[in-house]
This record gives C-alpha cells, sequence and structure tokens, in this order.
C-alpha cells in the first residue's frame, strides 16, 4: 500500500494508453546487471548500498544479463575486456538500455592519450543511452543518470510510425 | 584424469575432469578477473587465474609525464579503494630519490589519511567478502560508516574516491578546523561498529563454518609467494611494514601487529585473514587517535618543490597498503620525465598465490577464498 | 647487513661473475650480473645463514634502449637488510635463467616482464603473456614502442 492505496473511484479502472503503461512498468523496474569494471564501481556499489540506496528507483542488481533492462559500463573498458561486454550485451534481452558511467567508458577518459590497451569509449562497440560524466562521477550523478534513462522511456512510443 | 568409480551396484562410474570459467563478470570475483578451474564434479583440482581484464598501461603513462607529481591522479587510480595509501607510498619513493624532508606536520595528516583509508578499504574488503558468503546485511553496515570516512575526506580535498592530496613533499590542502571534531566523532561511533560487525558477521555460526579450515596458506608458503600485507599476517608471520621497516611517524604511535592465531581453525584460513582486517581496524583507530591528539603546527607546503628533476639514480620506496606492501621502484635520467616507474601492487603479488590454497576446496569455498586475498583488480592489472 | 658487506661476500664468492658494483648510484646502490650465473647467485643469497634473503619484493623488466635488463629486489625478513641485483642482456638476445624455481613471487613478475619487454626467462614453466591479450603483438613498455592501428577490428588510438 501506498501511493496508489484508495485513489481509484468506480471499480479500480484507470483509463490510459498502453504506452503510458508500458513505459511506466519498464522505467520502474530498471534491473541493472550487477558487474563493476574498474573505480566507478566502487561508487556504484555505494550508490546501491545504504546511503544512496539505488533500489528506491526499481534498480535491482542481477548477476545474470538474461535479467536485465540496463547496463552500467562502470569503469575503464579494456580491449581484452571489450568483447566480454559485448557478448554480454548481446545476452540482454530487449528492450535493453546501456548507462556509459565515468570519463574512461565515455571517451577513454585519463588514458585516451598513451592507453594502448584501453577502449576510448564504449561507444565503439555497443549503443550508449546515457554518459555519465566524473573520474569517478559521484553516486548522486550515477542516480541523475538513472532518473534521465527513466525520462528517456518515459518518452518511448511503441506505436509503428505510419508516413 | 579418468577414475573409475563402483557404485553400490556394483556399477562401474566413468568421471572426468571439466574446465569451467569463473568470470571475468562474475558476481564474487570483485571485479574482472577470470579463474579457469579443472574440476571434479563440486572438488577444485587446479585454478587458472586470468589477469589483465583492467590493464590501464600505468607505467606506460608515467613514462610520458612531464612531472613526477602529474604521476599522482594515475597512481591514485591503481588501487582504487585505497588511493590515499597509494599516494603515500608513491611520495615516500619520490621523497627518497629526491632527499626531501616533509615537515612533521604533514606525515602527521598523511598518516591520519592514510589510516583512515585502511579503514575504508578494509570495510569493503569485509563487506564484500560477507556478500560473497551469503551475507548481505554487514555489506550495508560498512558502507554507511565508509561514507562517514568518505566526507571526512571530502572535506578536506573536495573528492570521494580519488583524491590526489599527498604530493611529494607535502599535501595539496591543510586540513579544515572542523575536521578534528569530527574525526574524533568518527572514532567513538567507529568503535561500535567494530563490535557490531562481530556481532553479526566475526562470530556469525554460518560464516565460521563457510570460512574457518578453508584456504590454508602456511607461512613457509606465504613468504615464498612474496605474499604481504593481511594475507602473510593471517598467517601467524608478524610483518608489518610499519612497524619491520618504518616510514613517516610511525615509530612514534604505539599500536600493535594484528596476526591470524587460528582460533576456529588452522592458522592461515579465511577466516583469520578475515579477523586480522577487523582488528586492524581496531589498532588504525588507536593510530588516528594518537595522531590526532599530538597533531603538530606548521606548514603543509613549505618542502613541495617547486620543480620535481632528480638527480640520476634509481629508488625503491615501500610502505604499507590495506594489501600489503606496495612498492614502487622509479628510474630517474636525470629529467623532469620518470623514465621508468614499476609498480610492485601487492594484489598482484598476493593473487597469484590462488591456485596454491584453493586445491581440493569446493567451487563454494573458492569464492570465500577469493574474498579473502581481498584483490582490487585495478592494482593487480594496473 | 649494508650493500657494501652484502657485495663484498658475493665478490669473493662469485669473482668472475659480478660484471659491476654500482655503489655510486643512489639512493638505491645496486650490482649488476651476469645472466648465466643468477640462479647461482640467488640460492646462494637465499640459503646463506647471515645474508637470508628470504622475501623477492620486486622484479621488473627495463629497457636501456639497446639493451634489456631485469632488476631484483630482495629483502631479508630475518635480518631485515635489502639488496638489489640487476642484470643487463642484448635486446637482440634477451635470454635470462629463470628463478621461479628459487621465489614464487617471481613466477608473475617474470611473466609480466616477458609480456611488456620481451624477455625470455629459460626454464620458467609458464611462459605466457599475463596482462595483455595472448594474440598481441609486441612488447608494450619498450621504449620504441608502435601503438597498433587497430586490435581486433576495435581503433586503438583516440
Amino acid at each position: 500500500m501506498g501511493l496508489l492505496d484508495k485513489q481509484f473511484e468506480d471499480g479500480n479502472i484507470v483509463i490510459t494508453s498502453l504506452d503510458n503503461l508500458l513505459n511506466w512498468a519498464r522505467l520502474s523496474s530498471l534491473w541493472q546487471m550487477q558487474f563493476g569494471l574498474a573505480c566507478c564501481a566502487i561508487e556504484m556499489m555505494a550508490a546501491s548500498a545504504s546511503n544512496f540506496d539505488m533500489m528506491r528507483f526499481g534498480v535491482i542488481p542481477r548477476a545474470t544479463p538474461r535479467q536485465c533492462d540496463v547496463m552500467i559500463v562502470s569503469g575503464t573498458v579494456t580491449l581484452k575486456m571489450a568483447s566480454r561486454i559485448k557478448r554480454l550485451y548481446d545476452q540482454m534481452s530487449e528492450p535493453r538500455y546501456v548507462i556509459s558511467m565515468g570519463s574512461c567508458s565515455n571517451c577513454g577518459g585519463p588514458y585516451w592519450e598513451h592507453g594502448y590497451h584501453v577502449l576510448k569509449g564504449v561507444d565503439r562497440i555497443i549503443p550508449v543511452d546515457v554518459y555519465v560524466p566524473g573520474c569517478p562521477p559521484r553516486p548522486e550523478a550515477l542516480l541523475e543518470g538513472l532518473i534521465k534513462l527513466q525520462e528517456k522511456v518515459r518518452n518511448y512510443s511503441s506505436v509503428k510510425s505510419v508516413a | 584424469m579418468e577414475t573409475v568409480l563402483k557404485t553400490s551396484h556394483g556399477r562401474t562410474l566413468r568421471t572426468e575432469e571439466m574446465v569451467i570459467n569463473m568470470g571475468p563478470q562474475h558476481p564474487s570475483t570483485h571485479g574482472v578477473l577470470r579463474l579457469e578451474l579443472v574440476v571434479d564434479g563440486e572438488i577444485v583440482i587446479d585454478v587458472i587465474p586470468h589477469i589483465g581484464y583492467l590493464h590501464r598501461c600505468f607505467e606506460k603513462h608515467s613514462e610520458h609525464m612531464t612531472n613526477y607529481q602529474q604521476v599522482i591522479p594515475y597512481v591514485d587510480r591503481m588501487d582504487y579503494v585505497a588511493a590515499m595509501n597509494n599516494e603515500f607510498s608513491f611520495a615516500i619513493a619520490g621523497e627518497k630519490l629526491l632527499k626531501i624532508q616533509v615537515p612533521e606536520r604533514v606525515e602527521y595528516i598523511r598518516v591520519i589519511m592514510a589510516e583512515l583509508q585502511r579503514i575504508a578499504s578494509h570495510l569493503i574488503a569485509i563487506g564484500t567478502f560477507g556478500i560473497d558468503i551469503g551475507a548481505f546485511t554487514p555489506f550495508l553496515f560498512c558502507f554507511r560508516d565508509r561514507e562517514k570516512i568518505l566526507d571526512l575526506f571530502e572535506m578536506t580535498c573536495g573528492a570521494r574516491l580519488l583524491y590526489n592530496y599527498i604530493w611529494i613533499g607535502g599535501l595539496s590542502h591543510d586540513l579544515p578546523p572542523e575536521f578534528i571534531p569530527k574525526a574524533k566523532e568518527f572514532i567513538v561511533d567507529f568503535r561500535k561498529t567494530i563490535k557490531e560487525i562481530n556481532d553479526l558477521l566475526s562470530y556469525n555460526h554460518i560464516f565460521i563454518k563457510r570460512t574457518a579450515n578453508i584456504g590454508v596458506l602456511p607461512a613457509d608458503v606465504a613468504i615464498n609467494f612474496g605474499c604481504t600485507g593481511p594475507m602473510l599476517r593471517g598467517s601467524g608471520v608478524n610483518w608489518d611494514l610499519r612497524k619491520n621497516d618504518t616510514y613517516s611517524v610511525y615509530n612514534k604511535f604505539d599500536f600493535e601487529v594484528c596476526v591470524g592465531k587460528g582460533e576456529f581453525g588452522t592458522v592461515g584460513d579465511c577466516w583469520d585473514r578475515y579477523m586480522v582486517r577487523v582488528n586492524e581496524m581496531e589498532q588504525s583507530l588507536r593510530i588516528i587517535e594518537q595522531a590526532i591528539s599530538t597533531l603538530p603546527e606548521g606548514s603543509i607546503s613549505s618542502a613541495i618543490p617547486k620543480r620535481v628533476r632528480p638527480n640520476p639514480g634509481e629508488v625503491y620506496g615501500r610502505a604499507e597498503s590495506p594489501r600489503g606492501e606496495l612498492g614502487f621502484y622509479i628510474v630517474s635520467d636525470g629529467t623532469g620525465t620518470p623514465y621508468r616507474i614499476k609498480a610492485r601492487s601487492p594484489a598482484f603479488v598476493n593473487l597469484s598465490v590462488i591456485s596454491e590454497i584453493s586445491r581440493g576446496y569446493m567451487i563454494a569455498d573458492l569464492v570465500a577464498i577469493t574474498g579473502s586475498i581481498d584483490i582490487v583488480l585495478g592494482e593487480v592489472d594496473r | 647487513m649494508t650493500f657494501q658487506e652484502i657485495s663484498e661476500i658475493l665478490k669473493q664468492k662469485f669473482e668472475t661473475a659480478i660484471t659491476a658494483v654500482k655503489a655510486e648510484v643512489q639512493p638505491d646502490p645496486y650490482i649488476i650480473v651476469e645472466a648465466k650465473s643468477i640462479k647461482e647467485i640467488s640460492t646462494f643469497l637465499r640459503d646463506d645463514e647471515s645474508l637470508s634473503f628470504d622475501f623477492l619484493n620486486c622484479l621488473s623488466g627495463l629497457d636501456l634502449k639497446g639493451k634489456l635488463a631485469t632488476v631484483y629486489h630482495l629483502s631479508s625478513m630475518k635480518h631485515n637488510h635489502k639488496f638489489v641485483i640487476r642484470i643487463e642482456v642484448a635486446t637482440e638476445q634477451p635470454n635470462i635463467p629463470s628463478i621461479e624455481s628459487i621465489w614464487k613471487t617471481a613466477n608473475w613478475h617474470e611473466r609480466e616482464a616477458f609480456d611488456m619487454f620481451g624477455i625470455i626467462f629459460d626454464g620458467h614453466p609458464d611462459l605466457r603473456r599475463i596482462l595483455m591479450p595472448y594474440d598481441w603483438d609486441g612488447y608494450p613498455l619498450k621504449k620504441d614502442y608502435q601503438v597498433p592501428e587497430f586490435y581486433n577490428g576495435m581503433k586503438v588510438p583516440y
């Protein structure tokens, strides 16, 4: 009980569009793939721990890509790891979203110049929805990124566009 | 190896070993470690670690910096849960090379920061170790108190995780006036947390069953493999660089070196390594208390060199990070750019012993062993 | 024991194997020994009662432009003293005997030196790349290393 308690009149009927319903369901249960790469992973852990409590946005860490909606790429993507990230992304079921957390996965970060083993941006291998800047971003920044992603999901339409 | 088993009905069963992969995406490998396991049913026959999934070319970058101070942000990112200790270690190596004597206030503040960071790092180690074993609640308790330490760091230098605070010859900022009362408050609060952790996790029956007598590392093996830090002390070896090769002002403080005693099993098992970390947090609190009460006045930036340009030479400087001996081997060619910097990272060396101590245990025990080594992949791969 | 005393002992025992004593290098002086006798020297350093170097802190590769070197940082827990040994070999033939059987620490460190500099450690049980992918070309920490344009279809430079 809570927000929706005693809110409905006339036999629990709410009229909304299918888009709204689907988007509402999707954005309130963005299950996150639990996998950390580097420094940002510690901030991601902090974001899901007591003080910041990411779960209030419906973000629950899951260990397998099959159950996940959003992948938070938290940290430096190396060339050795890149193929694994691509594979994990491919294993996620659609609709799937990617948050690129931190400078390293946005563009290579401090390793852009001489990092012979660093992929300069995860968007070179998988599509990214939200970029969170910072080295590392604060947990609040990650939460802001999540809210931005929720906004994006809210504005999605499943209706086939007719030309 | 193929073995033939007889069932109770007299039928023969053929079993053979299987190779399975654990990682690089696995919730309990603490990052991007990949373990190749050879298993016979549930029993681990051999473990072959594959690392390098987070190799970020630290050593190459340091060879391209035009100033030694520019290396410090990269040093931060090596062991990202104990950035202060990394900086401390690097500053010690740099100061040894440049023959700088830093003011006493700087040394005291460094010790306070390093010990706070040690507690923060051990809290992560303990919290994630609990998750690995299946206890989620201690993780939340640990992170709650870790945030208090991060607040102290944030009020000093503005950053939560990677600080760029300890420079060669000094510090970037002095302590703000509200630091000391807040730190005192934290010490009082944190003593309660240690008791809480002990009640929740350390002496929990399930936890002891999962960790005692698991992954036993004998002292001679630990020394031969070069293990340091809680890994080595868990095996009962009284070796702490803060005491045995004392640096900074650690000789002025009274603290004990915690070693594993094998209270619930054999000396050198996972529980001992875990308990060394818990006890070390208490000792760190004692050091911070003493350092705060005797903090001298003075400048924090008077010894920072205008231009870091050491004479040609080489140095190996080391300090005790939460994971063990963190050393920097610096070769200087007389210019402002380091010719070569090699980091001797404790987690890299500690991890190399994993195949030695996990043979014959179950796969679930391997998770406990990995957790008790407390690796940080950023430091393993650099 | 000081660096002087330890190098005196080594000089008496292995006179021909020691190429140079760099006592003037500050702050950490070192000795240069011949590659072929490193195993013998290491065993002596570890087993001799008055030295007992039971701990290998660090093993680093080093590119000296034309020569490759490995540097061994040793310390003794018993006597609390330290010592540094260096081996220099030609870049064309970078073969050094492995000391993996003496200090196990060397196992991964030698693999790393092989990975980064291409130094070949003879007698190492498992000399593979450790940090870089197995199909990587070249040795990244060499001073004349050129970053490849592509790796497995991914662009490497920014």
